[in-house]
């Protein structure tokens, strides 16, 4: 199998974004809430966000014109890969405790791996981030592995 | 009232059906604050992309399976948690039914392992998932 990733996309792993801070308010946990037709009064409410909220702070926030001709901004995370076809593949996360009207959180994204493998049609890439939510004075919230797959 | 001992390995999670329309996916996708003109902008998805439609987010069909556990076990249990997978692309307008049934039971740690479905109206999976909840 010939060999896709050079080892400067191979070094690139382990690198993360400069963390996030963010602060949760009930009115944007009511618009995910009603946006996904949550039916539970907590989310409804805003006082406890539903479980994949917490995607809503990964698409960073650019100027218009920063923004690809497809409208999502460049992931600075992932290198240029040789497979240009990116598909989303899963998303898995341990929750330690629900995030709450009110936090303060520091989000991190990591690269966690990059490898290759053959599938039935030709090379595929798998690249996998983690992102870990914690409170401000350090308390787990959540971990978060998502895939991204390449062809 | 949901207790661990009533449930049995086997037992359905109850089911749910979803049609997001334009303004729904309009407004998740200002939530999360997502500019993706797939699914948005009908001339770019079917012209530029070659889709069929807008297409439906990912995870917001994964927020639909999450919301099959969390309507299920309510205050009665807690999430420790949760996946799900892109399998295939679905399509606005397309009717969508949520699902799950109990896999494991864990009587040491009192948890509970689901696995989840969404399918379309042909009764193909377009996101599996899996969740597991602690009473």
């Amino acid at each position: 199998m010939t060999e896709l990733l050079s080892l400067e996309i191979k070094a690139c792993i382990g690198r993360a974004n400069p963390t996030l801070h963010v602060e949760v308010t009930r009115r944007d946990i009511q618009k995910y809430a009603v946006s996904t037709g949550q039916r539970a009064k907590k989310y409804l409410d805003g006082d406890e966000a539903p479980p994949l909220f917490h995607f809503g702070y990964s698409l960073e926030i650019l100027p218009v014109d920063q923004l690809r001709k497809d409208g999502i901004p460049e992931d600075k995370l992932i290198p240029e890969l040789p497979l240009k076809r990116l598909m989303a593949g899963s998303s898995d996360t341990v929750y330690h405790r629900p995030i709450r009207a009110g936090d303060k959180l520091s989000i991190t994204r990591r690269l966690k791996d990059i490898y290759e493998k053959q599938g039935k049609s030709g090379p595929l890439i798998f690249v996998l981030t983690e992102v870990v939510v914690e409170t401000e004075a350090g308390e787990p919230v959540l971990n978060e592995t998502t895939s991204l797959i390449a062809r | 009232m949901l207790n661990y001992e009533s449930i049995n390995v086997g037992d359905l999670l109850p089911s749910r059906e979803h049609t997001a329309n334009i303004v729904q996916l309009f407004m998740y996708n200002a939530a999360i604050w997502n500019p993706h003109r797939i699914h948005f902008d009908h001339a770019y998805a079917t012209e530029e992309e070659g889709y069929q439609a807008i297409v439906l987010d990912g995870p917001l069909q994964g927020d639909w399976i999450g919301q099959v556990v969390t309507d299920w076990i309510g205050e009665d249990a807690s999430l420790v948690s949760f996946g799900y997978a892109n399998r295939r692309v679905a399509f606005l307008g397309e009717t969508m039914s949520a699902g799950g049934v109990v896999e494991e039971k864990d009587d040491d740690k009192k948890e509970i392992k689901v696995s989840l479905y969404l399918k379309n109206a042909e009764g193909e999976v377009t996101i599996p998932g899996h969740a597991v909840v602690r009473f």
